[in-house]
């Protein structure tokens, strides 16, 4: 906006703006930090009954410890409960699903952009409805043939349901992505004798990637965020984080178990950060693209 | 592009979203109208030293046939819907007959699981998403008018609450209002009462799950708005200051009427999301006082025996809760396709 005599704002007002959105970044922000800080506490500063002071200052840990920091907290989830495990099968799910759902994707929504017929409509419309139901409405479709089948309880088995699911989603995104493409370029393409795939592969696909990164950071969220599908679908041994985490909260009676949760919880977290700091401005235009967040 | 071509860069998604979403739609119908088979009882005579008994046994042989005979179950109809479970219909008639007030008939709806859920999900969904939209309204206003440099720094952690995992966020949350976490003792110290528990009480609780919801859906209001805000006219901004119209004014006349369709929009995608809460009840541990569809779906399947019908009936009623609220959107996109062609 320009920054002419009229558009000064008064200082009262500047203060109030500038306030407000200190507040609101305090909202955001400390509880990544105040659980960051604590997860290198033992629980009783933690969850501080004595005196609120000690979360800070480690009190007890210092008693415990010897010193104001421990790595307890993650040493128990890293190591004993073996949260590495669920780490990389987070890994694993991750990558899949974000390359077999944008490859699907990519194929599915250029057809969908380059198809003049009234049928799209009707395919975006359903892909529409899919996108709005809760995935946890499917489970219950997915157990019988599952266990029937003796795939439940697999990796791939949830990667693939995972990447069905996100469809719809990049379907969406990637149509109106495709959309903003001038047809006239694979057009001409054709003209010069190159087939539809031909033209595809050697006019779209250099100039695609924004919008499909955009798309692949989302699908990417979907799949590292899901917990319904993951937690009904999977078995102990190749649990995903989030359903690890969930697991741990079962058993917090012992003490100290609730520190492996705090420290698996922000090693969970810790990836999202970078994500987000790395790729802000892909994320703020996908959240702007239209058909989105899921 | 002709109908084959399509059909050949289409049909891989198009199988996917076929057997993996598409089949356990219908699947689930099918399962919401069975049930499991009964256990074929047998009475045997059992005869020892000290005379005889009678003894009624499961007949493994015959339960076996009759599962294999039909694997999907015995066929009920509607039954599962209108079961106490689901929609309870002959309890609604008859809490509506004994209750001599409209608060009595409530207060009974409230003791029926899809009710009980129902009221919860509904109250989230109407409040969170009106308060979402003015909180990042007023955010994007706010950022809007910093330095290019703390913009940036204002949208990084504006979209932390958003991106963090719901579970995930939702227990950061809950650490912290613990009676014993930081905010929990502040809100003691503040009400000047220390046994004060969030979540012992029902109306706490819900507060706590609207706050949460808030929170970690503000940020996506506010980059929605904030990119509205970048392409807001500056002419009309500028004869609406010539004119003397105050901030205020400006506000109200010029950059509320822009965003207008932008708030549609927002609404519609959080009041679709909103509906399938489900998350912050595992995460807040909340599902002694709030309930929702989802929660109701997730704890038939995960209790140590699956009830797949029970579960089976909450998604279909579930997918046509949230098939009544998108009608709007459809309706939307149907007139955005329409312009177009």
């Amino acid at each position: 906006m320009s920054s002419s005599v009229l558009n000064r704002q008064s200082t009262g007002l500047r203060i109030f703006s500038t306030g407000f959105i200190i507040i609101w970044l305090l909202m955001a922000a400390f509880p990544f930090l105040w659980t960051l800080w604590g997860s290198f506490k033992v629980e009783l500063d933690f969850f501080s009954i004595a005196d609120w002071t000690n979360a800070i200052t480690g009190d007890r840990t210092i008693a415990v410890h010897g010193s104001a920091f421990t790595g307890a907290g993650y040493e128990g989830a890293w190591v004993q409960e073996n949260f590495g495990r669920a780490f990389m099968n987070t890994a694993i799910v991750c990558v899949f699903v974000v390359c077999i759902s944008l490859t699907l994707g990519t194929l599915g929504g250029y057809a969908l952009s380059r198809s003049g017929y009234r049928y799209t409509f009707w395919l975006l419309m359903t892909a529409l409805i899919f996108r709005a139901m809760p995935p946890i409405t499917l489970v219950s479709g997915y157990l019988p043939p599952f266990f029937e089948y003796n795939v439940w309880g697999y990796l791939p088995t949830a990667i693939i349901v995972l990447v069905a699911i996100n469809q719809p989603f990049t379907l969406w995104m990637l149509h109106s992505f495709f959309m903003k493409i001038p047809k006239d370029l694979d057009e001409s393409a054709k003209v010069d004798g190159c087939t539809q795939f031909q033209a595809f592969r050697h006019v779209i696909i250099p100039v695609m990637w924004p919008g499909v990164i955009t798309t692949g950071l989302f699908s990417f969220l979907l799949a590292y965020n899901d917990f319904a599908v993951t937690t009904m679908l999977l078995n102990k041994e190749n649990q995903t984080m989030v359903p690890k985490i969930a697991s741990f909260l079962g058993t917090t009676q012992t003490e100290g178990n609730v520190m492996f949760a705090v420290a698996a919880v922000v090693s969970a977290t810790a990836p999202l950060f970078i994500l987000v700091m790395f790729f802000q401005r892909q994320i703020v235009s996908g959240l702007t693209a239209g058909a989105v967040k899921g | 592009m002709r109908h084959k071509t399509f059909l050949a860069f289409f049909a891989p998604t198009a199988i996917a979203m076929l057997l993996f979403i598409a089949l356990p739609i219908i699947s689930v119908i099918i399962q919401s109208v069975h049930t499991p088979h009964d256990q074929v009882f047998r009475i045997v005579e059992n005869c020892g030293p000290f005379g005889c008994k009678e003894e009624t046994t499961i007949d493994q042989d015959a339960s076996a046939a009759l599962k294999e005979a039909a694997p999907l179950g015995k066929f009920v109809g509607l039954d599962i819907y209108f079961d106490r479970g689901h929609l309870a219909i002959s309890e609604v008639v008859q809490a509506w007959r004994e209750s001599a007030t409209f608060g009595e008939f409530r207060k009974k709806l409230g003791n029926l699981p899809f009710y009980r859920a129902m009221a919860f999900t509904l109250t989230y969904t109407f409040t969170v998403t009106p308060m979402l939209i003015i909180l990042g309204f007023a955010i994007a206003i706010g950022a809007n008018s910093l330095n290019k440099y703390l913009k940036g720094f204002v949208i990084f952690f504006s979209l932390l609450p958003m991106i963090v995992t719901p579970l995930i966020g939702s227990l950061i949350l809950f650490w912290m209002i613990d009676s014993r976490g930081i905010i929990g003792t502040f809100i003691q110290w503040a009400a000047g009462d220390p046994d004060l528990s969030l979540k012992a009480s029902t109306g706490l609780t819900w507060v706590m799950l609207i706050v949460y919801g808030i929170w970690s859906s503000a940020p996506f209001a506010f980059v929605v708005f904030y990119a509205g805000l970048q392409t807001l006219p500056s002419e009309t901004l500028e004869a609406a200051r010539i004119d003397g119209a105050s901030r205020w004014q400006q506000i109200k006349y010029v950059t509320i009427p822009h965003l207008m369709p932008l708030v549609t929009f927002v609404a519609l995608i959080q009041i679709m999301d909103n509906f399938r809460v489900f998350e912050p009840i595992v995460g807040f541990n909340a599902e002694a006082h709030a309930t929702s569809l989802s929660w109701i779906i997730f704890n038939d399947l995960s209790g140590e025996t699956q009830l797949l019908a029970s579960a089976a009936t909450t998604s279909v009623l579930t997918i046509i809760c949230v098939a009544i609220l998108l009608s709007p959107v459809l309706v939307r996109t149907w007139r955005d396709f329409n312009q177009k062609a």
